[in-house]
Order: structure tokens, then C-alpha cells, then sequence
């Protein structure tokens, strides 16, 4: 489903602030597959999404959803197989418009705007369905513009907006990361149960190690533009917190040494 | 006495600008850009007209080709902006600047009269031209209303919400960019062709300040409506009323006889307050919090 090719991203290429935020990455995922991604800041886990997204462009290498080759795809066009929710609750959705016409919008992805109204009878009962599902009690709000909602109910209204239309491939950078642990968990538990009913191949960035290793099917770490260390199956459903806080002390002691040598 | 005698001509005049308003209520409101273009594409509309009446062309034609070329410098802004990466203040003082030759050039003279001219609207003929205005204002709002309403429509407001989310949502934001300007400046230049009308003449300088005022009677407009409704509609006719209040109290200035060479300064100065209002609002506002207890309550 997603094929990075040794991918190269530099920042300010050439000159003294040059900086190889992605090192050679290469990643396969399969229909389904679910991989957790974490490193320690400057790692270059968001970069990597936002790659594969379409918001940068790459020096180096080649990225292929599900067999087309969108490396030179522009972000706006890659959005008809990539869906996406930001660590910043109020990013994902647009402040000033109400739940439907988010949801209409959203609807709409990799397809075009036309001169048709923006929420139809039929949408306006698909949506509420939609929305009540999540259990937020959302669905008596849809005309309530979305700058009212919290972050937690945005945050869900995101990943709903980004699932309704099942992309190829849902990236997830953080999502819960400002979320307070309650809504965290809340938001978190839901992402499980959309990507479970829709064998979603998902790419999620997190912070915490319980969820990385509780999360999907594969594990990667990443260190300074690679990746250092992957898990799947068996290996993965066995690690521990301990074992991913080894294998980062691990990374740790060998950039010390670096740094004395 | 005479401020009363005025007032149909007022009215008129600022539903005339009000026309504007609401193009600068796309790019300035919905689109969250400062569009400059708007103080040179008023001339330019205005100028377009007067050449085409001044050369017997119908006046319905007249109006059609003054509002194609507002789209045009719409487009001028909005490729400035989106295809060569330059800021949106600047694409706009750009645009507005290389208008004043294109104007000049448009109109071969600074002033053009239309004096004995067949006209669709007329101070001379004030009853007629209220309506006739008043039906101009009906069906841009309306038109306006239904295409914002559109998924096209929706995808440009998103663009102006939250630009990231837009083009994670697919959409092409520098084609809803360059669709707002342009109908945004078309509306303008259809103001500026309804204007020169109204004036029986145009003139190179019209459009100086314009900007000021337009963005005046958004506010204004704003501040008036934003508490009764959000809906769209209402929003739109926000910034007609707007004009409306803005030209009732120029015209008390001008009826009280002050120096009109403050008027400029005026509407800066109205301008400002109108836009500061929020922000001292938001810091000298204290929440009123009553405690009980407490040793001073004791």
C-alpha cells in the first residue's frame, strides 16, 4: 500500500544551516498494516509524514501509494489517497465553517469542488450518523461552527473527517499529544476502532511507548533521519517500555561517544 | 434641513459602495487577505465604463466589460501572489500602482464626463436609481449567497479558515485564491462602473482611499449584524449597512460644513477605532468574579 524508496530530505541544502532531516528511509506497508513510529525530537518522524503528505518536497528517493508513484504529486492532489490529523487540535479543521460543511468538505477529498450545495438533504442525516458515532454527543451541534468545540472534540471531528472516506493511507502525527489524558485515551480508543472496521493502513507518530507497542502491527524507531530499529508480530506484541527506553539509552550512549570522540 | 435633502442622494451613493464592500468582504473577511488591488480596479471598472458610454456603447455591455476588467486585476494580484510567492500586501500595492497606467491609458484623459450619456443609474434621477440599486444589491448578495454556499464556495472559505487544512482536504488553494480575487475585484469594478454613473463622470483619482472605505463599511457592518445572525446573507447585507452608516455620518460632516479636507483623515481615524475596538476591548475587559468568604468579605 505505501512504498518509500530511499528517501532523502535536506533542509537548506548548501549552505552553513544544511540539515539531513531524512537520511535513506525506506518503509513497505501493506494493506492493513498499522505502524507505530517513534524517536526523540529532530528524529525526523513529522518530517517523514509530511513527505509522504506532500507538504515537503524530497531530494531524493521515490514514494509510491498503493502503486502510484506520487513523489512528484503535489500535496493538494495527494490528498485524494492521504488523509491526515495534526498534533494541533485546531489545524485539522476550519474554525469559522460548522460541523457539516467540515464534514461536506472533507467528504469532498481528492475529488472536485464543484458548483453543487455544500451539504445535501441526504449528507446532512449521513453526517449525523457519522458524528454520533463517535459518542461525543455531537451530532445535536452540526450547525454549531467548530471554533465552540474543545480540542478533544475537534481532535475527533479530525480523525472522522479523515477516515469518513477510507484514504489509501492515514497519517497521524501526535494526534493526542495535546489532548489531556482522558481525551487522549478517548481519542486514542477511537482511532483503534475506525482503523480496526476499516483495515486502515495507518502511519501514527507518538510519544508514548505504552501506545506505540499497544498501537498496530509494526514498531519503528528513528534516529537522526533513519530508521534504527523495526518490530513486527511476535517481536513487536512482546516488547516492553523497558526495551524501547533501553534501545534509546542505547542511541544515546553512541552519540556521546560520538560527541567525545 | 439640508442634511435630509441630501439623504436619498446619500443613500444611493452608499449603496453604490456598498457593492464594493462586499467585494472586499470576500477578500479581506473570507479569504483573510488585504487586497490593495481594489483602490486601482475601481478606477479601473469606472474607467472602463465611461469610455464604452462615452463611445454610445450600451450601457449593459459597459457595466459587463468594466466588471471583466476588474477580474482581470484581480488575477494580476492574485498570479502575483500565488505563482510568484510574493506577500499578499504587496502583490496588491503592485497591482494597484502599475493600474494607475493602465487607468490613464484606459481613459486617455484623467476625467472623463458622461454628460448626456445614457445611464442606468443618476443622481439626477435619484427614485429610479435607489431602485435600480437596491436590485443590484439583491441579486449580488443573492448570487453570492448560493455560490458560497457551493462546495466550490465552501472550499475557498476553508481556504481563508485555515489554508493547512484546505489543502490537506484537497484543495487547490491557489486556485480558490485566484477565484476569490477575481470575483472580489469584479465586484469592485462594478461598483466603480455604477459609480462614475452616479457622478456623471470618472476620474483617475476616484478610487484613492477606497480601500479605507470598503474595509470601513465591513466593519462597521460587522460590529452592527455579528450580534443579531452568522448567517451569510446577513453578513453580506452587514456590510451594505455599513456603507450606509458610513455615508450618513460623511454626509452630517459635510452638511455641518467642516473643512472636507479632513475628510481623508476622518475615515483613517474612524477606521482605526473601528479595528481597535476588539483588541481594547479584549485587554481592559475584566471578568466580573465575586468571591464569598474571605477575610475582606468578613
Amino acid at each position: 500500500m505505501l512504498d518509500v524508496q530511499n528517501l532523502l530530505k535536506v533542509f537548506h541544502p548548501n549552505t552553513v544551516n544544511q540539515k539531513v532531516a531524512l537520511n535513506g528511509i525506506s518503509l513497505h506497508l501493506d494493506e492493513g498494516d498499522f505502524v507505530t513510529v517513534i524517536g526523540g525530537n529532530g528524529a525526523g518522524k513529522s518530517t517523514l509524514l509530511n513527505c509522504i503528505a506532500g507538504v515537503f518536497g524530497i531530494e531524493g528517493g521515490s514514494i509510491l501509494i498503493d502503486g502510484v508513484d506520487v513523489t512528484k504529486m503535489p500535496e493538494h492532489k495527494r490528498a485524494k489517497f492521504v488523509s491526515r490529523v495534526f498534533q494541533d487540535p485546531m489545524k485539522g479543521t476550519a474554525a469559522s465553517m460548522n460541523l457539516e460543511d467540515n464534514l461536506a468538505l472533507a467528504s469532498q477529498r481528492g475529488k472536485i469542488h464543484g458548483l453543487k450545495w455544500n451539504v445535501s438533504k441526504k449528507d446532512k442525516a449521513h453526517f449525523a450518523q457519522l458524528v454520533e458515532s463517535l459518542g461525543l454527543g455531537l451530532e445535536s451541534r452540526m450547525g454549531t461552527k467548530v471554533a465552540l468545540l474543545s480540542g478533544g472534540q475537534r481532535q475527533a471531528l479530525t480523525l472522522l473527517m479523515a477516515t469518513m472516506n477510507k484514504p489509501k493511507l492515514l497519517l497521524l502525527d501526535e494526534h493526542t499529544a495535546a489532548l489531556d489524558p482522558k481525551t487522549a485515551e478517548k481519542v486514542l480508543s477511537l482511532t483503534r476502532d475506525i482503523t480496526a472496521q476499516n483495515n486502515q493502513t495507518t502511519v501514527m507518530i507518538t510519544h508514548n511507548m505504552k501506545d506505540a507497542i499497544e498501537m498496530g502491527n509494526k514498531l519503528i524507531m528513528m534516529n537522526e533521519g533513519r530508521i534504527i530499529y523495526t518490530a513486527s508480530g511476535e517481536e513487536k506484541r512482546n516488547l516492553t517500555v523497558d526495551d524501547l527506553l533501553a534501545k534509546f539509552r542505547e542511541i544515546g550512549q553512541q552519540n556521546d561517544r560520538i560527541l567525545l570522540s | 434641513m439640508i442634511y435630509l435633502n441630501a439623504l436619498p442622494g446619500t443613500i444611493g451613493q452608499a449603496l453604490i459602495w456598498g457593492i464594493m464592500a462586499i467585494g472586499l468582504f470576500i477578500s479581506y473577511k473570507i479569504l483573510d487577505f488585504a487586497d490593495l488591488t481594489v483602490d486601482g480596479s475601481l478606477v479601473t471598472g469606472a474607467g472602463t465604463c465611461a469610455v464604452l458610454l462615452a463611445n454610445n456603447v450600451h450601457v449593459a455591455i459597459a457595466i459587463l466589460v468594466a466588471m471583466l476588467a476588474g477580474m482581470l486585476c484581480g488575477l494580476a494580484t492574485a498570479l502575483l501572489h500565488t505563482k510568484m510567492g510574493i506577500p499578499p500586501i504587496m502583490s496588491g500595492i503592485l497591482t494597484q500602482l502599475a493600474l494607475w497606467s493602465v487607468n490613464l491609458k484606459i481613459m486617455g484623459k484623467a476625467t472623463i464626463s458622461l454628460v448626456g450619456k445614457q445611464l442606468l443609474v443618476a443622481r439626477a434621477d435619484i427614485a429610479t436609481s435607489i431602485i435600480i440599486l437596491v436590485v443590484f444589491v439583491g441579486v449580488v448578495i443573492g448570487a453570492l449567497y448560493w455560490f458560497f454556499g457551493t462546495k466550490l464556495g465552501c472550499a475557498i472559505r476553508a481556504t481563508g479558515c485555515n489554508e493547512d487544512m484546505a489543502r490537506a482536504q484537497g484543495v487547490n488553494t491557489n486556485t480558490t485564491k485566484i477565484l476569490a480575487l477575481v470575483i472580489s475585484n469584479g465586484l469592485v469594478a462594478l461598483s466603480g462602473a455604477l459609480l462614475c454613473q452616479y457622478n456623471g463622470s470618472a476620474d483617475i483619482n476616484m478610487g484613492r482611499g477606497a480601500i479605507v472605505i470598503g474595509l470601513a463599511a465591513v466593519i462597521i457592518g460587522n460590529v452592527i449584524v455579528s450580534k443579531i445572525s452568522s448567517n451569510f446573507a446577513v453578513q453580506l447585507i452587514g456590510a451594505i449597512v455599513g456603507s450606509i452608516v458610513y455615508y450618513l455620518v460623511y454626509q452630517l460632516v459635510i452638511c455641518l460644513e467642516w473643512d472636507t479636507d479632513l475628510l481623508k483623515l476622518l475615515s483613517a481615524v474612524l477606521v482605526a477605532v473601528f479595528l481597535a475596538v476588539p483588541h481594547f476591548k479584549q485587554k481592559f475587559a475584566k471578568p466580573h468574579i465575586v468571591l464569598d468568604g474571605g477575610e475582606n468579605n468578613a
